[in-house]
């Protein structure tokens, strides 16, 4: 018990560096770009592409779909794409250079791996739908609204940690 | 008196470079590609640095176990909040060529909710589940396909959510326009708040059963 306590306790950055580091890069991106940070919007792309090559009529017809499909730049081509691919290689060197990488499931000791990884797969639907309704996820419309006062980033930011606090009461058997 | 140069004819020399640099022509646009995977590099090496690939970690924040979450993504807020202002303040970048995220007030509130009940049942937010991804936890890849059957799904009802997706519009405002505050004044208060909220989670902290992940 005594290893995984120091193990706890090491293994990362300090949050308050990491979190100093991430606002340099949030200043830097806004100077350059004159954007911020986003994640779910690939995750958006790569959807609107697959349901264009099953059917391209129906993508036309959507009035969701329709609005990042066109004929002449495929919605892959886009800056958060490109920034995603940037975010997994970035982890992947992170987590090579510190030893973590490996195929596992993580959870609680007192849940199964098969909870765990059903459990997973609602909180991503959840989040998906979620990230549509408020047109952005924790960095794009939270973290990325907040850094240049938007008041949509604020309540944004606001509802995903106040309803995370109401409902974890609910789940506390899968974490603690 | 002293003349100023002005006065007689000069015009003061501005060498100081205007962001934001792409809008403003500064860097041509066809690199933005090349720079998009580049801060994109950046942003998944310190999510993944500050454990954000672990989703025990993570979830630590709302049962106190691990406050890492609160601590990075305030931090976080603050330095860009404060350095954004500075660089305004000395006409290095023009906040308002800035992207303002807009306000759709219940979209917000609502796809905000989803998304916190979505966090604390998956463990990950989009960011951090593709780091997590990306060092082969399965968890992650099952919470990214879940992201986008939940995509999939908001964009097949789309008729029935675009109510809230469309209406409430406010426009990009800041809270310098809804709640009538000077930024300045506002990120003072939020950092003395942000402080006392570092200082609270330690003690809580403290108090909470150890977990170990």
């Amino acid at each position: 018990m005594k290893d995984t306590k120091e193990q706890n306790r090491h293994i990362y950055w300090n949050p308050y560096f990491g979190g100093f580091l991430l606002g340099i890069l949030i200043i830097i991106t806004f100077y350059i770009t004159g954007r911020g940070l986003g994640a779910s919007g690939a995750m958006k792309s790569s959807v609107v592409t697959i349901v264009d090559d099953v059917s391209h009529e129906h993508a036309e017809q959507s009035a969701y779909y329709s609005k990042f499909v066109s004929d002449d730049k495929s919605p892959m081509n886009n800056w958060i794409v490109f920034e995603t691919l940037g975010v997994l290689i970035g982890a992947f060197i992170s987590g090579g250079l510190a030893g973590r990488i490996g195929w596992r499931v993580q959870h609680s000791p007192k849940i199964t791996r098969r909870r765990r990884l059903i459990f997973a797969l609602i909180g991503g639907v959840l989040f998906g739908v979620g990230a549509q309704i408020a047109r952005g996820c924790t960095s794009g419309a939270a973290l990325s609204g907040m850094a240049v006062l938007s008041t949509g980033g604020f309540i944004t930011m606001l509802a995903i940690f106040g309803t995370g606090y109401l409902f974890a009461y609910f789940f506390r058997k899968n974490w603690i | 008196m002293p003349i100023s140069l002005e006065k007689i004819g000069f015009k003061t020399l501005k060498l100081k470079i205007m962001g934001p640099l792409i809008p403003n022509d500064i860097i041509p646009f066809e690199w933005n590609s090349i720079i998009a995977i580049v801060i994109g590099i950046f942003f998944g090496f310190i999510l993944e640095a500050s454990g954000f690939s672990s989703s025990r970690k993570l979830a630590g924040v709302f049962y106190g176990y691990d406050f890492a979450v609160l601590k990075v993504f305030f931090t976080a807020a603050i330095v860009s909040l404060i350095g954004l202002l500075y660089m305004d303040y000395l006409g290095y970048v023009d906040m308002s060529r800035l992207y303002v995220h807009p306000t759709y007030l219940w979209g917000a509130i609502i796809g905000g909710a989803v998304m916190g009940i979505g966090f604390v049942t998956g463990g990950f937010c989009p960011g951090t589940s593709l780091c997590a991804v990306a060092i082969g936890k399965i968890d992650a890849i099952v919470n990214v396909i879940g992201i986008m059957i939940g995509i999939f799904i908001f964009s097949e009802l789309f008729t029935f959510f675009e109510p809230i997706y469309n209406g409430y519009f406010q426009g990009n405002i800041t809270l310098m326009d809804s709640l009538d505050v000077n930024p300045y004044w506002f990120v003072f208060i939020l950092t003395v708040v942000a402080i006392l909220m570092f200082a609270a989670s330690d003690l809580i902290r403290k108090r909470v059963k150890k977990v170990f992940y």
